[in-house]
């Protein structure tokens, strides 16, 4: 095991599934055997709003927070937040984002505009970029709220955690009759291109 | 066995261990789910959601004079609200231990200010221990709970956001069960702070904090790691992690226990280090303190006590002390993405009161609460908040100071049973005229839906009185209580315009549960018929997060995900545009 503390970090809009999805990478670094710290926002922050969760693992790890420029992979369950918390994806990391548009409130009441050209700009921030239909996928997969598990399993791509360890983080984090389904969607997650 | 744990199930878990049989609280992020955590071992220990901070101090403190050990829980404004008996609970002191957590919010993300709750230690002469990761946030409840029974004190436990909502390994271990004999021992020479006694206290507590001094310096929360001797870093909570990876060489006092400051083993850790520097969030005590020892540090030089730190702060502030230049970013931010701040629910039923507020020109004193969320464009309806309560009060003020425009108070259910009671009684004791809108979705929706004393279930899951909003706004002599359904905005429109014509104090309850919590739709999910809708955007002023829309003259679409089926779109749509979907489609 290195010493290296791995960072990963999660983005999206509150109610998307985040928490849940950055307590299954927690727990697959748990069960590799790493010492796993993670932070998340509650309250207020998760009324439709911009959120951030961050799981650091490694030999030893302090800080909670990834630091910025420092993330293996970062992974956005909406299409814009990716561009907004970019700063966190270490140069040469791979960015996961969900094709999935969530129009703000700010957009819709005229005090702002979302990008037509958020694919292109996306291409332009990301030299490592996975562009997901994850809605689709989570579709296929048997529930359109499996999404973010399917955005987790095209992370696990650049990430030293094996399939028992995710499966065991999987089982130990969402209720037993919902566990196929979310395997199923890691899985086509992780076979996306 | 270990097991992933926040900070707040790590104080929970500690409190079952070290044998707490009683626990009180409010809820208030980042504190919540340690009560919510702790009521998982309800047959063991005794937890409740108190109406407010100061009744949870109050009821603690009453079992700790029985010899129960307590824990209190509350965010750092909470504290404000408990400072009553907090001050001279710290005179009387305590027989089982008490342990109150205060959970400070740097970077204020969901909070109205960003006090530094070490200040109270201070000013209360109380002990307060400051974890800086679960594992610690567990050990330290047993023991801030020794050292309360030991120098019969209460003991405050500091968390800040970062450490409550992180989560860590922490290795689990059995409860010791409680020994101590529940009696309260009459003795009112110790329990009675009247002047003849409290004057005895006083000189107990300076004598006391003297003795808590003296093991500050030799207890295993304060240790010294011994590093590189050219730069010797103190700090504490939070702070003490970020340090070790900015600067993973450097010597380190870590203050578990940082009040009372330990003055002996800060002047044999300075003397041991060519220069010193103070890592500490928010305020300067540690620096400020330090520097009146006659020991030179920096701190505030190379950090500002403005917002929460973080890795990259210190990288920076590392920067500055080495005379470097701070490191670039690998991207820098999109400047022109559109702000996504939290807003009102889909569904939510506030968006109904506030609709009926936009139509009228009047002063809207908000409150805490997810109705906070109503100041945002294009309801922007709520005109001040100040704290718990607020919202009642300020109406009233601005009233007698005589504002022309009509002042209406808006404030939640569980607002209303924290602070929001004394102040329609003042309103009607002093005759005065305010509208007050209690906005009654039948939990505490902000921090995560909790029951309060309106709900008819207790925290331990036990059926209980449903106290009446109207009932007790009536027995404060209100003579104009009436309550509508926010769904309906032709009925709460009316009843708006009617309470804001008449010249005596009135309260609106509004009733309808939070959406979110009851997981049920209100209704059918809506759709825009393209080949109706004129575009005007009426139904945009709702600000429904899934009614999408953009620029002017774009056609509006309901995000089938997000809809959650109120029909407020429905109703303010002047072109029958808006209809229900068919389930099932």
């Amino acid at each position: 095991m290195s010493d290296k503390t791995t960072s990963v970090v999660l983005v999206g809009v509150g109610g998307q599934g985040i928490l849940l999805a950055s307590e299954i990478v927690a727990r697959a670094a748990m069960h590799a055997g790493f010492d796993v710290k993670t932070n998340e926002v509650h309250g207020m922050a998760q009324r439709g709003g911009s959120v951030v969760a961050q799981i650091r693992y490694g030999k030893q790890v302090h800080s909670p927070l990834v630091p910025e420029g420092t993330a293996v992979v970062l992974g956005s369950l909406e299409r814009i937040e990716a561009l907004r918390f970019a700063a966190y994806l270490a140069p040469g990391g791979l960015a996961v984002v969900s094709s999935q548009a969530i129009v703000p409130v700010t957009v819709s009441s005229g005090q702002a505009t979302y990008p037509t050209d958020a694919r292109e700009r996306l291409a332009a921030t990301f030299p490592r970029l996975a562009y997901v239909e994850a809605e689709e996928l989570a579709k296929q997969a048997g529930t359109l709220r499996a999404a973010n598990v399917v955005i987790l399993g095209a992370m696990s791509r650049a990430l030293d955690l094996n399939d028992a360890h995710w499966q065991a983080a999987i089982e130990g984090s969402v209720a037993p009759k919902h566990v196929a389904v979310n395997i199923k969607a890691f899985e086509l997650g992780r076979a996306a291109k | 066995m270990h097991e992933l744990l926040s900070g707040n199930e790590a104080i929970a878990r500690g409190a079952y261990e070290a044998g707490v049989t009683v626990a009180t609280g409010y809820p208030g992020t980042p504190s919540t789910e340690i009560l919510e955590s702790l009521v998982a071992f309800k047959d063991q220990v005794y937890c409740e959601w108190s109406p407010n901070e100061k009744v949870a101090l109050e009821v603690a403190a009453g079992a700790c004079f029985t010899g129960a050990r307590c824990l209190v829980t509350m965010k750092h404004v909470g504290l404000n609200v408990a400072a009553d008996p907090l001050m001279t609970l710290a005179y009387v002191g305590a027989v089982g231990g008490i342990v109150i957590v205060v959970a400070d919010d740097p970077g204020m993300h969901s909070s109205q200010n960003e006090q530094d709750s070490r200040h109270f230690a201070r000013f209360a002469k109380i002990p307060i221990l400051e974890p800086s990761d679960s594992k610690e946030a567990k050990e330290f409840v047993r023991l801030g709970l020794e050292i309360s029974e030991q120098f019969r004190t209460p003991v405050l436990l500091r968390t800040t956001t970062r450490v409550s909502h992180s989560r860590g390994l922490v290795e689990l271990a059995d409860r010791t069960p409680p020994t101590r004999e529940i009696k309260f021992e009459k003795d009112p020479p110790r329990f009675v702070p009247i002047p003849l006694w409290g004057r005895i206290m006083r000189q107990q507590v300076e004598k006391r904090l003297a003795d808590l001094r003296a093991f500050a310096c030799t207890s295993a929360a304060n240790r010294i790691e011994s590093g590189d001797r050219d730069l010797g870093i103190i700090t504490a909570s939070i702070s003490y992690e970020y340090v070790k990876e900015v600067w993973p060489q450097a010597s380190v006092l870590k203050l578990g226990m940082s009040y009372p400051f330990p003055d002996d083993l800060i002047r044999q850790f300075a003397t041991g280090v060519k220069r010193v520097l103070v890592v500490e969030e928010l305020d300067d005590i540690l620096e400020e303190h330090i520097k009146a020892m006659g020991i030179a540090c920096e701190g505030r030089s190379v950090i500002s006590g403005i917002g929460e730190l973080s890795p990259l702060r210190l990288t920076e502030a590392r920067a500055k002390l080495d005379g470097h230049a701070a490191p670039a970013l690998a991207a820098a931010p999109a400047a022109d993405l559109p702000a996504r701040p939290p807003v009102l629910c889909p569904g939510c039923p506030h968006r109904g009161v506030f609709h009926a507020l936009a139509q009228h020109d009047v002063v809207v004193t908000g409150d805490i609460g997810c109705y906070s969320l109503g100041v945002f464009k294009p309801l922007a309806r709520i005109d001040t908040i100040l704290c718990m309560g607020g919202g009642v009060t300020l109406a009233h003020g601005m009233d007698k100071a005589g504002e022309k425009r009509k002042v209406v108070g808006i404030v939640g259910d569980s607002t209303f049973f924290h602070s929001g009671i004394t102040g329609v009684l003042n309103i009607v004791f002093n005759r005065g005229a305010s509208t007050i809108i209690v906005v009654d979705n039948r939990t505490t929706a902000m921090t995560g839906h909790q029951d309060n004393p309106g709900t008819g279930r207790t925290l331990m899951g036990q059926p209980t009185n449903a106290a009446s909003i109207a009932d007790i706004a009536r027995a404060c002599g209100v003579k104009r209580v009436r309550t509508v359904n926010p769904y309906n905005l032709a009925e709460t429109k009316a009843a708006v315009a009617e309470e804001l014509a008449a010249d005596e104090p009135s309260v609106i309850v509004s009733v309808a549960p939070c959406v979110l919590k009851e997981k049920v739709r209100p209704g059918p999910r809506r759709a825009v018929a393209a080949d109706i809708c004129k575009t005007c955007g009426l139904c945009l002023k709702l600000g429904c997060p899934a009614m999408e829309g953009g620029p002017k003259g774009t056609q509006p679409v309901v995000n089938d995900l997000l809809c959650a089926g109120c029909g407020m779109c429905q109703q303010v749509c002047k072109f029958g545009a808006v209809a229900a979907v068919e389930e099932g489609l």
